[in-house]
Parts: structure tokens; C-alpha cells; sequence
């Protein structure tokens, strides 16, 4: 994972080079190490060697190789002190020995990071822990970074971290690529995490970073698993929603997808999503991320809200919800049946699904919109008020807050 | 090769309709199944059904002296009603045959590993 990433930091050019090898570097010592503290430890010493040497000697060409190297030699004197020390060596070194041979090997450093994707990503680690751990192993973030993400403390993000990987170590869950049969499974784990990370910061200005991050994770896995067509879906979906990231917030306020003024969007991102759709339909190997790129493609396609191919939508949906029937999917189209359909039957759809969705602040925006065009204001202003008291993020608070008072003023008529 | 705890969970009151004949011997096949499969592939140990927590006794030290209480340690509706004790390579191995038992029997299972040899 050497590729470089969007930025939304100032970092030196040695830091970025540090945050861009860390996965793979971790990845390969915790093959030679069995262990992925002591891979982590041994990483870090050697970034602490080479932010003394490089700015002095330069970047050298190959950095991860650089880091490996150090990592290995400063981790053989480590463990060679401790009380198990000759069991581990000898068991480092003749992991070393048989390697030195394919360092060099391309499709050996590929695995060993899609091993640590899959570990730190396991189904029997929580969710929270699954995206800590690959922020800061593969990530390469700083554990205070990582915590700042989660708006927790350093000490409890440390404390969380320790606790993830104890879990793997002591159940020792496989550090190894899924079998083929386990394979979609695991895979949309990783993906979930993934998007979970770009959703966070989506959601709050002060975690933008991790909206960078998790764009570069899924490029990275993309790259690693060319022949997986979901990757590249959320991928694109992921590029399709930062294309409107700009357009979606005027000064700490949300703008709806219809109200954003459409020069703002970034064509090049758009482009790019587009070609991976397009691919993604070639291959007619069709998954959940692929269909919500697809419709977000459809989206981005016209130059005003008024000219959405919405018909197109609703059949992207109606396969989206034959392959994931969740209540999220249901609400989202719903929605879009309101463009085809009508406020009302989306309502009826919208109502369906209430009662699985009744904690989350959308399917009340939603049906506040549907009430409020329906002109029942007095119901519109109680689901949007309850849409407000349910919203996280600061942005959409103050929209829907902005929503309630709209009707307000509408009221007297 | 690592142990594993494969512990059923049963909750009080949950325990349904009495089983008919015909169920309880479908269920004792698949339990069967199970266990023969577990012995073929070397991952079986060990296993147990247990009494009721009401057959229990919690024995402890205080100041020196062994107090005896009637009941379990902890007092929930949810209790371990029975265990295997099996070997697998690693957690995706248990996890897979924490599967098996649970389409078997119907509870849910907590899979817990064993300290190694090593302490570990």
C-alpha cells in the first residue's frame, strides 16, 4: 500500500512515507513474528531510527524494504533479552531465512497485507475494534489519532487497542487470506469497515481525515484484489459521495442533494466513479456496493435535481433490495418513489419499515418531507422535530432544526 | 492445536414446548452426527450436559473457614447447560464447528479459548 493519499494534513515528507508503508510493514513482520504487538512495536522503532536518518541521509528507495530490515534486526535483539527469547528467535530467524529469498516478491507482500485486512477485520472482533485496529495498523494513524477519530481519549483508545489484540492473539483467530467459500462473507466485513470509517467522516468536519483514509484503504484493497468487484463498488461510491462534499455544506449547514448547486461537484471524482461502474457492469457480477455506486452514478449524471433519471433509480433500488433486503434499502427507496410515485405511496412504504428504522434520524426527515408535502404540517413538524432530537452530526441538526421552523412559518396560512 | 470451550447457553423458561418422541430422536441423530464427526477429524475432547443451576453449590474461604451456599454463583435466568471441549487450528476452525453445534442443538454458543501450554 504505497500509493499516496489525499491529505488533509500537513505532514513532512517523512511522515507521509511512514503512514503510507505502515500496513505493509506491519503485515509482513506479523507473518515473520506471529504476533502482531511485537511487529507493531518493532515498526515503530525503526520509524523512531528513521526520522533521525532520513531527513539527514534521504528517503531511501525503497522505504518499507528499509523499515522491514530495521524492524527485524531490532526485534531479534529485543526478544533475545526477554525470558522467552531463544524460542522466539530461533523462530524469527528461521522465518527470516526463508524469506530473504522472496522480499522481493511482489505477490508475498500483496498477501501479507490482505492477511492483516481480513485479521484485523474478523467477524468475532467488534465492530468499533475492527475499524481502531485497521486505522492504526494499516492506516499507519497514531494511536492518538486514531482516538481523536472516536472522540475518545488516548489512554482509551490504547486500552481498546490492547483489548483487540488480545482477543486475537489469545483465540488466535488465522492470520491468513479467507478460503473461497468464507470469502464474500469476511469480504463485506472489510468493506463495512471501511465504509464505516468514510461515513464517520462524512459525518463530523472534525474527523474529515478519515474520509481521506478510508478512500485510500479502499483503493489499496482494490489494488490488491483487482478481480473483486465490490471493492471497486465502494470504491466508487465513496469517490461519488466526496464529489459532493463541497456542494453538500454551505458554512457548517447541510444542503440537501437537491437544493446543491451542481458546479460545485468534482468532475474528476464523478469521472472516475463512473469508469468503475462501468466496469462493474461488464462484469455483471452485480453486489450491494456496486448497485448503491450504480444509483449514486445515476445521481451525479444530470446537471439539475429536475432531469434525475428516477425510474432508472427505482430499478437500481428494486435490485438493490432482491440482494439486501435491509430496512435501509427499503427507506431509500421509498424516497425515490416519491419522484415516480408520488409523497403518498412513498409514506405507505416509508411507514412500513418505521418501526425497524425508529432510532434513526432519516426515516423521520423522510417522512416529514413526504407528511409536509402531503400537507399534514402538524405531523411533518412532529417526525422533524423528532428527526432533530435523533441526529448526530451538528450539520444535520441544524437543518432539520431548520425544517421545523420553516413549517412553523408556514403555519399561520 | 489449540482448545477450545464451546459452552450452550440456555435461557430459563425459554426451553419451549416439551419435545416429542420424534423430535427428541431426530435431535439425538444430529447430535450423533456431530459427535461422530467431531471423533473422525480428532477435534472431539471432551463433552457434558449439566443439571440445572438449582443442583448447584457455590463453595468458598472465608477467613479460613469453607461456607457452603445453595444455588450458583450467579444468579440469572441464562445458564451453561451443557459443554464440548474440542481441538481446532485456530478461531475459524471452532468457530465452524460452533456452527455445526449450534444448528444441532439450537442455543447459542460462546466459544472460548484455552490457555496454551505456554501460558499463552
Amino acid at each position: 500500500m504505497t500509493r499516496a493519499r489525499e491529505d488533509h494534513r500537513e505532514y513532512t515528507d517523512v511522515e507521509r512515507v511512514f503512514r503510507a508503508i505502515h500496513g505493509q510493514a506491519v503485515a509482513t513482520l506479523v507473518r515473520a513474528f506471529g504476533d502482531i504487538t511485537l511487529a507493531e512495536d518493532a515498526v515503530q522503532d525503526a520509524f523512531v531510527i528513521a526520522s533521525e536518518k532520513w531527513p539527514e541521509d534521504g528517503i531511501p528507495p525503497n522505504p518499507a524494504g528499509w523499515i522491514v530490515t530495521t524492524s527485524r534486526n531490532r526485534a531479534i535483539d529485543g526478544v533475545r533479552r526477554t525470558t522467552r527469547g531463544h524460542e522466539l528467535h530461533d523462530q524469527i530467524r528461521a522465518s527470516v531465512e526463508v524469506q530473504s529469498d522472496t522480499d522481493s516478491d511482489d505477490d508475498l507482500v500483496k498477501d501479507d497485507q490482505l492477511r492483516l485486512i481480513f485479521t484485523c477485520c474478523h467477524p468475532a472482533l467488534q465492530r468499533e475494534h475492527q475499524v481502531a485496529l485497521t486505522l492504526r495498523l494499516l492506516g499507519g494513524l497514531t494511536v492518538d489519532e486514531v482516538a481523536r477519530s472516536f472522540l475518545v481519549t488516548e489512554a482509551a483508545m490504547a486500552k481498546r487497542l490492547v483489548r483487540a489484540k488480545y482477543k486475537i492473539r489469545a483465540a488466535r483467530i488465522p492470520y491468513r487470506i479467507p478460503r473461497d467459500a468464507e470469502l464474500p462473507e469476511r469480504l463485506q466485513s472489510v468493506l463495512t469497515a471501511i465504509y464505516l470509517i468514510y461515513n464517520t467522516g462524512l459525518d463530523d468536519p472534525e474527523r474529515a481525515v478519515l474520509r481521506g483514509e478510508a478512500i485510500w484503504l479502499g483503493r489499496s484493497l482494490a489494488e490488491l484484489m483487482p478481480d473483486e468487484p465490490e471493492v471497486s463498488g465502494l470504491v466508487a461510491l465513496m469517490l461519488f459521495s466526496e464529489s459532493r462534499v463541497d456542494a453538500r455544506d454551505d458554512g457548517g449547514k447541510s444542503v440537501l442533494l437537491r437544493d446543491q448547486d451542481r458546479t460545485k461537484w468534482d468532475l474528476s471524482l464523478i469521472n472516475e466513479g463512473h469508469a468503475i461502474v462501468r466496469a462493474c457492469i461488464r462484469r455483471d457480477r452485480p453486489g450491494p456496493f456496486q448497485l448503491q455506486a450504480a444509483i449514486q452514478a445515476v445521481h451525479c449524471d444530470s446537471d439539475i435535481y429536475e432531469a434525475t433519471d428516477w425510474p432508472q433509480i427505482v430499478a437500481l433500488y428494486d435490485h438493490l433490495l432482491s440482494i439486501a433486503p435491509t430496512p435501509v434499502v427499503i427507506m431509500n427507496r421509498a424516497i425515490a418513489i416519491a419522484e415516480t410515485e408520488g409523497a403518498d405511496a412513498a409514506l405507505h412504504q416509508l411507514d412500513s419499515t418505521a418501526s425497524d428504522l425508529d432510532g434513526y434520524h432519516l426515516l423521520h426527515a423522510a417522512r416529514a418531507t413526504m407528511l409536509g408535502r402531503l400537507g399534514r404540517q402538524e405531523e411533518a413538524r412532529i417526525a422533524f422535530e423528532r428527526a432533530r432530537d435523533l441526529a448526530v452530526s451538528p450539520g444535520d441538526r441544524e437543518f432539520l432544526s431548520r425544517q421545523v421552523e420553516g413549517l412553523d412559518n408556514d403555519a399561520p396560512r | 492445536m489449540s482448545q477450545y470451550l464451546l459452552s450452550m447457553h440456555t435461557v430459563e423458561g425459554e426451553a419451549g414446548e416439551p419435545m416429542t418422541p420424534e423430535m427428541m430422536q431426530a435431535f439425538m441423530e444430529r447430535i450423533n452426527t456431530l459427535e461422530a464427526d467431531m471423533r473422525q477429524s480428532g477435534a472431539f475432547v471432551f463433552t457434558g450436559g449439566l443439571h440445572g443451576p438449582d443442583a448447584a453449590t457455590v463453595v468458598r474461604s472465608v477467613d479460613g473457614e469453607t461456607i457452603l451456599t445453595d444455588g450458583p454463583f450467579v444468579e440469572s435466568k441464562e445458564h451453561i447447560g451443557g459443554f464440548y471441549v474440542i481441538n481446532a487450528d485456530d478461531l475459524d476452525a471452532a468457530l465452524a464447528w460452533a456452527g455445526r453445534v449450534v444448528d444441532a442443538v439450537g442455543h447459542p454458543i460462546e466459544v472460548r479459548p484455552f490457555h496454551d501450554s505456554r501460558g499463552e
